[in-house]
């Protein structure tokens, strides 16, 4: 019996397979379709399920892949150059030679996020020609109808039609992207948290080496850190459960070493950006037993380094917080009393500080507030729930 | 199959028995709400009715185009009587059903875990004109 085949092993093939064929001069549209339809046939071939006579599938599979992929588009543009009743195919043979580089693989990267596509656009594109997703699972992930899904990824390839295809992008673009990515968290049957994550680890070895580019390695360490949570992010019923009350033993200490060892590694380069801070202080969260034994003096020097590389209010937001745990709830509503009162969250973290300094009446009063200002559903169920606690003690 | 909408509303309905704002309830008795709620989506999804089901913030504003064509807003809705609160919808068979199961998710628990008697608001779909209908 052939040894079993995992298709999603084919995905991380997917944008060098589209680098060679746009190398070759396949534009990238068509190229992405291409391989796309060259994933399906690998799956039909090799793949699938209780099929008796299916093949064993080729040691380069990624040579397999470029071979149909090729073949592919060049049915597409024969059927093409046929109804213009002109004879071009011939021309449109590989040339032997190099069979893609990683700066190709790098280039669908930086296609996929390019400046000229709204955020959604780019998201979306990325996960089908970067991580090799089928339309229907970027659908299902984003909770929208696949004809729409696939009519925003097809608007996505025709924005980036002209652009070349060999001047580097910006590596800054890209982990904006994945973090988006990263984000979105899970619903269907794709992990999209796994998937940024899988992405990054692709993009940071793209871009150097040994963590070379620093802020890509923080991007993967940040994930890491914060994937490490999630088995104890939420109750079985679904409800949040905070980080302070989170069962630590719980936590994915193997991913938790990776992260830390891969923010080492970039915080030594001395090049720090936004994701390496945000990841130093995730780092020292997972590095604590209990939210008491937190390092909170650290934390709030690594937000005010944060603060003062972004001048994000939201970072402020947090510095409050973190300085209402170092310094005392006191401390912390008057670093809280300099941050905009619009910024998400601004009222839970009143309604915390203010129960930690004894006002529980204000307290509940905030979270009942804050309650209706959350941004979704456990979170509001969570803030209602602070708030009828507080009552209840107060009867 | 008739579709039907089966919409809660945070204010605008007639008054409730057990009237109580969620935050003045037990913590366990918000659970225990949030709990039916749960368990009515996945009954719903169980017996094959289920179509939809959505949760909306309170937050938002009306939105309209001004005389330079630009949109211009209002609100937040703090002064509009009716705001929903969130839907579900389902696919039942027919009028019946539908009242039945308002019914049910009328009678989610409240303060004290007695029922909240919640009024909900049932409204059927426009359906595709039948093959049969002209």
């Amino acid at each position: 019996m052939a040894h079993p085949f995992d298709g999603a092993s084919l995905r991380p093939l997917v944008p060098a397979v589209i680098g060679v064929l746009v190398r070759r001069g396949a534009d990238f549209a068509t190229a992405e379709d291409a391989v796309q339809e060259a994933l399906v046939e690998a799956w039909r071939t090799f793949g699938a399920p209780g099929s008796v006579d299916r093949a064993e599938p080729p040691r380069d599979l990624k040579g397999w892949l470029v071979t149909v992929a090729w073949r592919r588009f060049l049915d597409v543009v024969r059927s093409e150059t046929a109804r213009q009743r002109r004879e071009l195919a011939v021309e449109l043979e590989p040339e032997p030679g190099p069979t893609g580089t990683a700066d190709d693989t790098l280039q669908v990267f930086f296609l996929c996020a390019h400046p000229a596509l709204t955020p959604t656009s780019a998201v979306a594109l990325t996960l089908r020609a970067v991580a090799g997703l089928t339309t229907r699972q970027v659908a299902e992930a984003y909770l929208v109808p696949e004809a729409t899904m696939a009519q925003r990824i097809s608007r996505a390839k025709r924005t980036v039609a002209g652009e070349p295809f060999d001047t580097l992008g910006d590596l800054a673009t890209v982990r904006r992207v994945l973090y988006l990515v990263f984000n979105e968290g899970y619903s269907g049957d794709v992990d999209l948290a796994a998937e940024a994550i899988r992405l990054t680890r692709q993009l940071a070895a793209l871009a150097g080496p040994d963590g070379q580019d620093p802020e890509t390695a923080g991007l993967l360490a940040l994930m890491l850190l914060h994937h490490a949570r999630r088995p104890a992010r939420r109750r079985d019923d679904g409800t949040l459960v905070p980080l302070a009350d989170q069962d630590r033993s719980q936590w994915d200490t193997a991913l938790i070493e990776e992260g830390v060892a891969v923010l080492q590694a970039a915080l030594a380069r001395q090049r720090r950006g936004e994701y390496q801070l945000q990841a130093a202080v995730a780092a020292l969260h997972a590095d604590a037993p209990s939210a008491a034994e937190t390092d909170w003096v650290q934390v709030v020097q690594w937000y005010d380094e944060l603060l003062a590389l972004t001048g994000s209010p939201v970072v402020r937001l947090n510095r409050a917080v973190a300085v209402g745990e170092a310094d005392g709830p006191r401390a912390g509503l008057a670093a809280l009393a300099e941050v905009d009162p619009d910024v998400p969250r601004h009222r839970a973290a009143a309604a915390y500080l203010h129960e930690r300094a004894g006002d529980r009446d204000t307290a509940a009063r905030l979270y009942a507030e804050a309650a209706e200002l959350a941004i979704n559903l456990p979170e509001r169920t969570h803030l209602t729930r602070e708030a009828a606690r507080l009552n209840r003690a107060a009867r | 199959m008739p579709k039907y909408l089966i919409l809660k509303h945070y204010r605008g309905t007639p008054a409730t028995v057990n009237d109580v704002p969620m935050d003045q309830w037990a913590p366990e008795e918000v659970d225990a709400h949030m709990q039916f709620m749960t368990d009515f989506g996945t009954r719903l999804e169980e017996s094959g009715e289920y179509v939809d089901a959505q949760a909306l913030s309170p937050e938002g504003a009306w939105v309209r185009a001004d005389d330079q064509r630009q949109p211009a807003t209002d609100g937040p809705f703090a002064e509009t009587k009716d705001l929903i609160a969130g839907w579900y919808v389902v696919d039942v068979d027919g009028w019946d059903r539908a009242v039945e199961l308002a019914g049910e998710l009328s009678l989610a628990p409240g303060k004290d875990g007695k029922p909240i008697h919640e009024w909900l608001e049932v409204r059927p779909f426009y359906g595709a004109p039948s093959a049969t209908g002209d």
